[in-house]
């Protein structure tokens, strides 16, 4: 509270009172409010919906004419077309929904109780394994990945959806502890010795926290969801077949080494691009009401 | 309870962290620690390994047909990371404050448009970015002309001056939403009280930003920051798909994954060179354990005492 | 009432877990009665080609299945390597020239095929990228080679009464004519990738000055530089293009070149014979082509013939027996028929009298015939040793920053002659073969 006190003091400094001239009217504020945030979101959007018409139009007029709206006989579906013809979409889009689901399900799991052990409980090595749970993001893994594909190959996970799967566990874990322990360690500590009173066990104790860190586990979701969405590393290598393909490495079919088809392109990547912002939509609202709520108040 | 305490290490623990230590040594630290050995071998005229010490780092550091490559992009790297900081970071703090203002309408709406750019994959950032800044049909130059600074047009993905910049930027464009949400989730959480009384004092809300807010988030601002440097240095697939294996023009947007990547898995007619490869890989693991370290024992430990203080 | 839900919280999380596992484990039960070949190659849009190849040949061997499992090229290399290093690549791997086959092979990576049914339909000319040094082993079965031109808007040029130029010195005044004429870019080419002006500028052009394949052999050998006369004249060449390439050339990539060409902006495309098939599906106006325009002052015209694709075996193939049977009928008539006709503009390397049906393809073609073929400097000599940059990547580059006005045709020069010289030993032996091969060539 000190800090803040120290602050307080200081409002009455000349600079400050300057800038608070500059105050504006509540009406005014909310203007710019919305003027600064029309315009950044118009900047998030113009690329996509850029992408989103042109994938229905005919290669030639996406570089003839790629900002006007398709519309009357600019207007085609062919690059929808060739990729239902071309590509098993819903295969694909299946494949790409269970190691997505799998990986982040499973990450969130065994992440939470990892991160449980290393915020709640004071043990010798904790810093050490802490550290060592956090080497994963720091070097490049396109390094490690002969050894880990020998390994998985030696499971008979190759070609398989499942070794997909393991591989993005091991690589989201730690991002997973990084988040997820923050938000642990912000427990007030008497809850949990309460519920110890109370006689409950460890695990139970796990169990009562995972609703109080829900917040927290929406954001891990988003945070890991979208690079295995988009990961074409491990499924080229591992499990480029056609019954495993995931949507991000279908999409490729589509670039050639000389010709691209390119309305098959865009829609190809406008319907990849839809899933996850679907997901992404609907576990927003639960990521920030989450993030807000679970946020300890200063 | 107390019993389980005092053993040195209890059972539970074990069962929490056995299921994701496990899976993550199998298919993570071992495999790329076990590769990281590699950068002290050289390998022989029939493909065997032999040991070599630091003669790679000495080859890395000492020959200017490596070297040469390994400082420009690590200066690249800096320059990437630096715009990211600069631009993307105070970005997402500016739209999460202004997302997270009292009283606004649409929030939602506004929230979901700013983030969506996040979720889409390299090669839609990677097309699209080129689209608009194509020098023949890109509608980022007539925008220029427009506004009568048409002298100022470039081949913005062409040249050296301008390539670096245009392609950090587009990263900043797709990623600013993960460090917006985290800094909204912790602008939330700073108590009414405090701001209403500041206001109540006739502070203004840049006052109240930089007086109250900021340091009341300075831990985010660090995990925001540890996690740009992170993923910064290790950083590939966007450079990649638009400015190809050798970061081109003339190597201008290389960067230490690109770098990486080009010497150990080859190139066009060029053979991947594994063990020089993996000396650049540990080379950028050191740049990024350092920094996390920095981040640990320098800034946290700092925010941590300033925190224990009040 | 808050301990039901977390209760029932975890047991739908371990439930999900099970269920999860036991579909996916489920989901990958098959039987494997026949025997399935999986083919690696980089040539994302040859599955229709490919289609019609595996159905021909399954008439005749119903009980092996094939599969073609194209990789993206600009992620092929890596992606092989990794897949190779590990055990899980296709049992039929799609064969670069030169060096990189040459060093898989090395490396054990894909098997000898010397005694393979089906390659004596092949000169050692054909062969050659894809055989050791000595000729004496084979590894990949040639299936194409592609030539290099340029092709032109014909419309535009009747309209304009241009026409194809006979000499270098021709071809740049009717550059300056389409320039002054102003409606189009003359040329279609940008430096963004660097193969382009590599691969469509100074191996195009270049022979004609350097006196084709006699002058590789002397790079080879030692007894030529590409700083010396020959080679500094085609360097100079290729800088006159600058004033001619379109706005932005910087930063204008291939496929923006193709786009430019077809959509009717830019009068010549700097080609090779692969963009046949794209540009007749994409481009509403007639086409031309003329073949790269030798100096006045030469006596002899070369074309440059790019062995370019062929298909080996991975050595740690456990469907080997099947995957030769393949490799035998890839290297007879029908396949090669079917391969060239599918794809016009790749042109077979076996020694079978096959007509092809495209008149522009037969314009590529008509070229060897009158002119001497040619090889890619860059791709015949070896790799440096220690990873560090190949005269192919010094070019991508070099050439970039020339057209770019960065440095001129002689810096270019010297700097790649400079590169070199760090890590090249000159051998006669290789440039011998290279000749003898070349004196063997069928066209």
């Amino acid at each position: 509270m000190s800090r803040v006190n120290l602050t307080a003091q200081n409002y009455s400094s000349p600079v400050a009172t300057r800038i608070g001239q500059f105050q504006m009217g509540n009406a005014a504020r909310a203007f710019g409010l919305h003027i600064v945030l029309l315009g950044y979101s118009a900047l998030a959007m113009f690329p996509i919906i850029l992408t989103v018409i042109n994938s229905f139009k005919k290669s030639g007029d996406i570089f003839g004419k790629p900002y006007t709206i398709p519309t009357g006989s600019l207007f085609s579906l062919i690059g929808y077309q060739t990729v239902f013809k071309r590509a098993e979409a819903f295969l694909y889009l299946r494949n790409s929904l269970i190691v997505t689901g799998g990986s982040v399900v499973f990450t969130l799991l065994l992440g939470a109780m990892a991160a449980f052990a290393l915020a709640i409980y004071k043990f010798r090595g904790n810093t050490a394994i802490a550290l060592y749970m956090s080497l994963g993001i720091m070097i490049p893994i396109r390094l490690g990945t002969v050894s880990i594909i020998r390994l998985s190959s030696s499971l008979g996970l190759t070609g398989t959806l499942q070794g997909l799967i393991f591989i993005y566990i091991a690589q989201n874990i730690p991002l997973a502890i990084f988040i997820l322990s923050q938000f642990i360690s912000e427990i007030p500590i008497e809850l949990i010795d309460a519920a110890r009173i109370d006689g409950a066990s460890e695990y139970r104790i796990f169990a009562l926290i995972i609703p109080l860190i829900r917040q927290a586990l929406f954001s891990v979701t988003v945070f890991t969801m979208i690079p295995i969405w988009n990961d074409l590393w491990f499924p080229l290598i591992m499990a480029s077949g056609d019954e495993t393909k995931t949507v991000t490495l279908g999409v490729q079919t589509f670039t050639g080494q000389f010709q691209t088809n390119w309305s098959a392109l865009l829609a190809a990547l406008t319907l990849a691009m839809l899933p996850v912002l679907l997901i992404y939509i609907f576990t927003s609202r639960q990521l920030i009401k989450g993030l807000m709520a679970g946020a300890v108040k200063a | 309870m107390q019993s389980t305490k005092r053993k040195p290490f209890p059972f539970h623990i074990v069962v929490f962290l056995f299921p994701a230590a496990a899976i993550y040594t199998l298919f993570m630290a071992y495999p790329l620690l076990d590769s990281l050995r590699l950068s002290f071998f050289d390998q022989n005229v029939s493909g065997a390994p032999v040991f070599v010490g630091f003669q790679n780092f000495q080859t890395l550091f000492g020959t200017p047909q490596w070297s040469g490559h390994f400082w420009n992009a690590l200066q690249n790297n800096f320059v990437f990371f630096s715009i990211h900081m600069l631009v993307q970071n105070p970005v997402a703090l500016l739209l999460a404050t202004l997302l997270t203002a009292k009283r606004l309408r649409g929030r939602a709406i506004y929230r979901t448009l700013i983030f969506a750019p996040t979720t889409l994959s390299v090669v839609i950032v990677g097309f699209v970015w080129s689209l608009i800044l194509n020098p023949s049909w890109g509608i980022f130059d007539n925008i220029l002309t427009g506004l009568g600074l048409g002298s100022l047009i470039q081949p913005w993905l062409g040249v050296p001056g301008t390539s670096l910049v245009a392609v950090s930027l587009m990263s900043v464009w797709q990623w600013v939403g993960l460090p917006m949400v985290l800094f909204m989730a912790a602008l939330v959480g700073i108590s009414d009280d405090l701001i209403e009384a500041a206001r109540v004092d006739g502070a203004s809300a840049f006052t109240v930003f930089t007086r109250i807010k900021l340091p009341l988030i300075l831990p985010t601002v660090g995990i925001v920051g540890v996690l740009t440097f992170v993923g910064n240095f290790n950083a590939f697939d966007l450079i990649y798909a638009t400015q190809g294996a050798l970061g081109a023009p003339n190597y201008g947007t290389d960067i230490l994954g690109t770098f990486f990547y080009r010497t150990f898995y080859g190139f066009q007619l060029q053979p991947g060179n594994p063990t020089m490869g993996t000396t650049i890989a540990a080379v950028m693991f050191v740049i990024i354990l350092g920094g996390v370290l920095l981040y640990l024992f320098g800034w946290q430990r700092r925010i941590a005492r300033m925190q224990g203080l009040s | 009432m808050q301990k039901m839900i977390t209760r029932r919280h975890v047991i739908t999380l371990a439930a999900i877990a099970a269920l999860m596992f036991m579909a996916l484990s489920q989901a990958h039960v098959k039987a494997a009665a026949n025997v399935t070949l999986v083919i690696e190659s980089w040539r994302t849009g040859d599955e229709a080609v490919w289609d019609t190849i595996i159905a021909n040949f399954n008439k005749v061997h119903p009980e092996i299945t094939v599969k073609f499992q194209p990789t993206k090229p600009d992620q092929y290399n890596g992606a092989l390597s990794a897949k190779l290093s590990s055990g899980t690549a296709g049992d039929l791997i799609t064969c670069r020239p030169f060096t990189l086959s040459l060093n898989m092979f090395k490396a054990g990576q894909l098997a000898d095929l010397t005694k393979l049914p089906g390659l004596e339909n092949f000169s050692t000319f054909a062969k050659h990228a894809w055989s050791t040094l000595d000729d004496k082993s084979t590894f990949c079965v040639p299936m194409a080679s592609v030539l290099h031109g340029f092709i032109y808007n014909k419309d535009y040029f009747d309209a304009h009464g241009f026409t194809e130029p006979k000499t270098y010195e021709e071809f740049l005044t009717l550059l300056e004519k389409i320039k002054a004429e102003g409606s189009m870019t003359p040329l279609a080419l940008g430096v963004k990738d660097g193969w382009a002006e590599t691969s469509m500028g100074l191996d195009n052009i270049g022979p004609n000055f350097w006196g084709g394949q006699d002058g590789n052999n002397g790079l080879l050998a030692g007894t030529r530089q590409y700083n010396d006369k020959g080679f500094l004249a085609a360097f100079d060449a290729l800088s006159k293009w600058t004033p001619y390439l379109g706005k932005g050339f910087e930063a204008e990539t291939y496929s923006d070149s193709q786009n430019l060409f077809t959509s009717g902006k830019a009068a010549i495309f700097p080609a090779g014979s692969w963009e046949i098939s794209g540009f007749e599906q994409s481009a509403s106006f007639k086409m031309g082509a003329f073949k790269a325009p030798p100096p006045a002052s030469a006596s002899k015209c070369y074309v440059s013939n790019e062995i370019d694709i062929a298909l080996g075996l991975n050595a740690a193939s456990k469907n080997a027996d099947a995957a030769k049977t393949f490799l035998s009928y890839v290297a007879g008539q029908e396949f090669e028929t079917a391969y060239s006709q599918g794809l016009p503009g790749f042109f077979p390397l076996g020694n079978y009298k096959i007509t092809l049906s495209d008149p522009l393809a037969n314009t590529f073609l008509g070229w060897t015939q009158e002119c001497g073929s040619t090889l890619r400097s860059s791709y015949l000599l070896p790799s440096p040793p220690n990873g560090t940059t190949d005269v192919e990547t010094d070019l991508w580059n070099n050439l970039a920053l020339m057209l770019s006005g960065k440095q001129t045709a002689q810096q270019t020069a010297d700097t790649i002659q400079k590169n070199m010289a760090g890590w090249f030993k000159p051998d006669a032996s290789m440039s011998a073969t290279a000749a003898a091969t070349m004196a063997a060539t069928p066209k």
